[in-house]
């Protein structure tokens, strides 16, 4: 229809045809501008929502934790490693220098972000015996093992990944890549001696 | 209307793309430059409107699906951590409600265009019945969607609307009974029901998208109706579809948009019903049952007959009769502009439909009732006797010529003359 | 004209049916609601913060130890565009309830201080204990009331300051009062709130009819509390399509401007 007898461009002085462009350009402006916004709830729909960010808690005795022991809970949806450690796994995690770690970073958000990966900075703060962290591998996101008596902790006395080999150390530290961080210590604070409540 | 393709690539991908699978052509040729009356009205800008709102309720509903959970015990309260948690959720659900009325409202407005334009006359049977269909299926899955949040109005309007196949009974003792139970998955409505509710309105739009498909095939095989009622004779009498009608259209989906947007943004539950706000409750049936707006006139009928199986026959039938109006108009004349007689019943027959509306809202006692039956009547005798009736005996009013000269009142362009000449 | 009375006959001879001339009957239907004026009503409207503070000290203190609101939670206290309690009132104010949390390790079930994350506790543990010990009427949940009558806050005002004496030719069953809002007129719910009953410290006058219009308001924002954002984004919207149609109404015409020229006055 391009041939179409129809007129499209009579004649038209230039100031016509400028009034013409520049009502066109406002219209595919418009369009442009609205689609846009009507895309934006589209998309934030599939963030969190309300109910998830309202930080729920997670309380712990840790009474019951001997030496040695380890439980695991859960923090938004997420697995908490709480490992009550022995003076060996202490002393073995401050033996290590921070230049052999593939990550030399603490990952701990209750302290500022270029805190360097030392067990104290991993530890519980004044109470090293504890380690709470987030027990998520930093490579894919798999749940390393060591929790449990039995399971193989890698070759550094922490945690393992089943998934693709990652060692982690017994302040949590990756030693064995292919996990590019440390795992990341959760926000949480002691309320009293033996109870802790994350998030 | 078949033109000769004007498609060009323009570049060499566009050239191999075209040589196997001519889709840009095919756009091309169907929404760009496709001919079309140049003398189309407002009441022409519908189909524009109902595309682009079935469109949008797709779009929010399958974000919607992202948070619905379609359990009996937990249907309700996943629509409201939609309506208060989810982000933009309020906005989503409340577009998909109220668009859902605009959906049908927009689409009675197109159905009486055509039937007032005559736009089920041949060539253009398949194209009115398919839109035919598409209503059908609209009703279905604007009644399955109503259940979605399992509060007392979706709960009993499940109930009512299938218990409606039960007068099956009366025709073949116990059929009605198996195939509603067989409906609800149960001895009564429930948790399965409501199931096979949600994952049939999810299913639904997307057999309305199909088949508007195919209503817009159809519609590009004759070309548009328009409102002379008369064939384009010349070129001349066409414009491209863009950017006449694409900006056009795109004005009066603006227009139609602020009416959405009061709705939406400032009356969202108006055209709801406040019992749908309270749970659903299988002892307790509210004191006052009442659809949706948009089947308050199918309702009224149902309840103008006084027996079951009948009143149901006169449900289906008051949609179903819609599928014969190309066969039941027996005049020649396609716009009613152009039929004086005629005229004064097709206004009767919206004043009919409106009134039906009313009455199916008002408790089905006294003059209510009467007046729900004389509207039915009228409502069945306009398709049935007025359309082939009037037909035969009307005298219509002298066509115009050409769509020229009913757009311009004579043949001839003097003015476009001179300026040829000028020019 | 003739032609309906035709229809007229022919209805009634069809159906057999004579139209009867009473009223349509008056049991069950809602008496007239009078209309309230509340900030939030129109189309800038908003909640006002201090009201709705004020009305859920009014369902504390007394709706709420029958009724349970079980879709909202504390945090919602503290959210933008409702009540607007500070962080740190929210948290007093959830750890003022228990909160039946658990099981705990032991597989007991325990009570602890609410925290914001957690819903509105319930006054009863299901619908059996609160029928029992309200002679069998179930207190409905309040979470969306205001959107789940006809008339929303305006009927929750009139029925609040609905109570009056039952009129003397009418048998009220034991136990019920006579309410004038409430369809039917009898309501198993007793008139609580009464002048004084809630102790308001901003200097509002202690009135039933206070306590009834926050309370109102604070309910309305429970069912939709999201409408002050409703409003606002909606007005921008609006806006915007109005500007977008007006453009769009001059590009249509630039567009078929050249048609029109070749006609004399006729619009398409």
């Amino acid at each position: 229809m391009a041939s179409h007898e129809t007129p499209l461009d009579p004649v038209l002085d230039d100031d016509e045809m400028s009034r013409r462009d520049v009502i066109l350009i406002a219209a595919g402006g418009f369009t442009a501008i609205g689609t846009a916004a009507a895309l934006w709830p589209l998309l934030d729909q599939m963030n969190p929502d309300a109910s998830a960010l309202s930080l729920a808690t997670t309380d712990v005795d840790l009474a019951p934790i001997e030496v040695g022991q380890a439980v695991t809970v859960v923090w938004r949806g997420k697995p908490i490693f709480i490992r009550h450690r022995t003076p060996e796994e202490i002393e073995q995690a401050n033996a290590t220098p921070l230049d052999d770690l593939i990550d030399p970073l603490a990952r701990n958000v209750n302290l500022p972000d270029d805190a360097p990966a030392t067990d104290e900075n991993r530890a519980a703060p004044e109470r090293e015996p504890w380690l709470i962290m987030i027990g998520i591998c930093t490579h894919l996101g798999c749940i390393p093992q060591g929790q449990a008596p039995g399971q193989y902790k890698g070759e550094y006395g922490g945690w393992f990944c089943p998934c693709h080999g990652s060692q982690y150390d017994t302040a949590g530290r990756v030693r064995i890549g292919p996990a590019p961080e440390n795992m990341y210590i959760p926000p949480y604070a002691f309320t009293s001696d033996t109870k802790i409540r994350i998030g | 209307m078949a033109h000769p393709s004007t498609y060009q690539p323009r570049s060499g991908a566009e050239k191999w793309l075209d040589e196997r699978l001519p889709v840009a052509r095919l756009m091309h040729d169907q929404f760009m430059t496709f001919p079309t009356p140049r003398n189309l009205n407002y009441w022409w800008t519908f189909g524009g409107i109902l595309t682009f709102i079935l469109v949008a309720q797709i779009v929010t509903g399958v974000v919607l699906a992202m948070h619905y959970i379609p359990a009996e015990d937990r249907a309700f309260d996943s629509i409201e951590h939609i309506m208060r948690d989810v982000n933009w959720g309020w906005l989503l659900r409340y577009s998909h409600a109220v668009g859902a009325s605009m959906f049908f409202l927009a689409a009675y407005i197109h159905t009486f265009r055509g039937l007032y334009y005559g736009s089920y006359k041949a060539p253009r049977e398949v194209l009115w019945i398919l839109g035919v269909l598409i209503l059908l299926l609209m009703i279905a899955t604007a009644f399955m969607g109503y259940s979605l949040p399992w509060g007392q109005m979706s709960f009993w309007a499940v109930t009512v609307i299938t218990n409606l196949f039960s007068s099956l009974d009366a025709i073949v003792p116990g059929l009605g009974t198996t195939l509603v139970q067989w409906i609800w998955g149960g001895f009564a409505v429930g948790g399965p029901t409501l199931n096979r509710l949600y994952s049939l309105h999810y299913l639904f739009p997307f057999i309305i998208a199909g088949v508007v498909v195919l209503h817009i095939w159809a519609l590009h095989v004759p070309g548009n109706n328009n409102p002379a009622g008369i064939e384009v004779k010349s070129p001349k009498e066409t414009v491209p579809f863009h950017p006449y009608y694409s900006i056009k259209d795109g004005f009066a989906l603006l227009m139609f948009l602020l009416l959405f947007g009061v709705f939406l943004f400032f009356a969202p539950n108006l055209l709801g019903h406040a019992d749908n706000y309270i749970p659903a409750n299988p002892l307790q049936t509210p004191p006052h049952i009442v659809p949706e707006w948009y089947f308050l006139p199918f309702y009224a009928i149902l309840r103008a007959v006084p027996d079951k199986l009948l009143g149901v026959i006169a449900l289906v039938s008051s949609i179903v009769v819609l599928f014969f109006v190309p066969w039941l108009d027996t005049s020649k004349v396609r716009s009613t502009s152009y039929r004086p007689v005629y005229r004064w019943f097709f206004w009767a027959f919206v004043v009919t439909c409106i009134a039906l509306g009313y009455l199916g809202s008002q408790a089905p006692e006294g003059w209510y009732l009467f007046f729900g039956r004389v509207f039915t009547i009228y409502y069945f005798a306009f398709f049935l006797v007025v359309m082939p009736v009037v037909g035969k005996f009307e005298r219509p009013r002298r066509l115009p010529g050409s769509i020229t000269e009913a757009v311009l009142g004579h043949a001839e362009q003097p003015r476009s003359r001179k300026r040829e000449a000028v020019a | 004209m003739t032609r309906h009375v035709f229809l007229n006959l022919l209805g009634t001879f069809l159906l057999g049916f004579a139209a009867p001339d009473h009223a349509v009957g008056q049991d069950g239907h809602a008496p007239e609601i009078a209309r309230q004026s509340w900030s939030f009503a129109p189309p800038f409207g908003t909640f006002d913060n201090a009201q709705l503070q004020r009305g859920y000290q009014v369902y504390r203190d007394v709706c709420g130890q029958c009724h349970s609101m079980r879709l909202l939670s504390y945090r919602n206290l503290g959210e933008p565009g409702g009540p607007e309690f500070s962080a740190k009132a929210v948290e007093a104010l959830a750890a003022k309830s228990q909160i039946t949390d658990g099981p705990d390790d032991k597989g007991q079930m325990f009570q602890r201080p609410g925290r914001p994350s957690d819903r509105f506790r319930s006054p009863y543990a299901n619908e059996q204990a609160a029928r029992s010990a309200n002679k069998g009427a179930l207190p409905p949940d309040l979470s969306v009331m205001a959107k789940a009558r006809a008339g929303g806050p305006d009927y929750i005002y009139a029925l609040l300051t609905g109570y009056r004496d039952a009129p003397p030719d009418m048998n009220l069953a034991p136990g019920m009062y006579y309410n004038e809002a409430f369809p039917g007129h009898q309501i198993a719910m007793p008139p609580l709130l009464q002048d004084g009953a809630v102790a308001y410290t901003d200097g509002t006058e202690k009135t039933l009819d206070n306590y009834a219009r926050d309370v109102s308001a604070f309910l309305m924002w429970a069912a939709e509390p999201k409408l002050e954002e409703r409003h606002k984004v909606g007005m921008r919207v609006m806006i915007f399509l109005l500007v977008f149609a007006v453009i769009m109404y001059l590009a249509k015409r630039t567009v078929w401007a050249p048609l029109h020229k070749h006609r004399d006055t006729q619009s398409s």
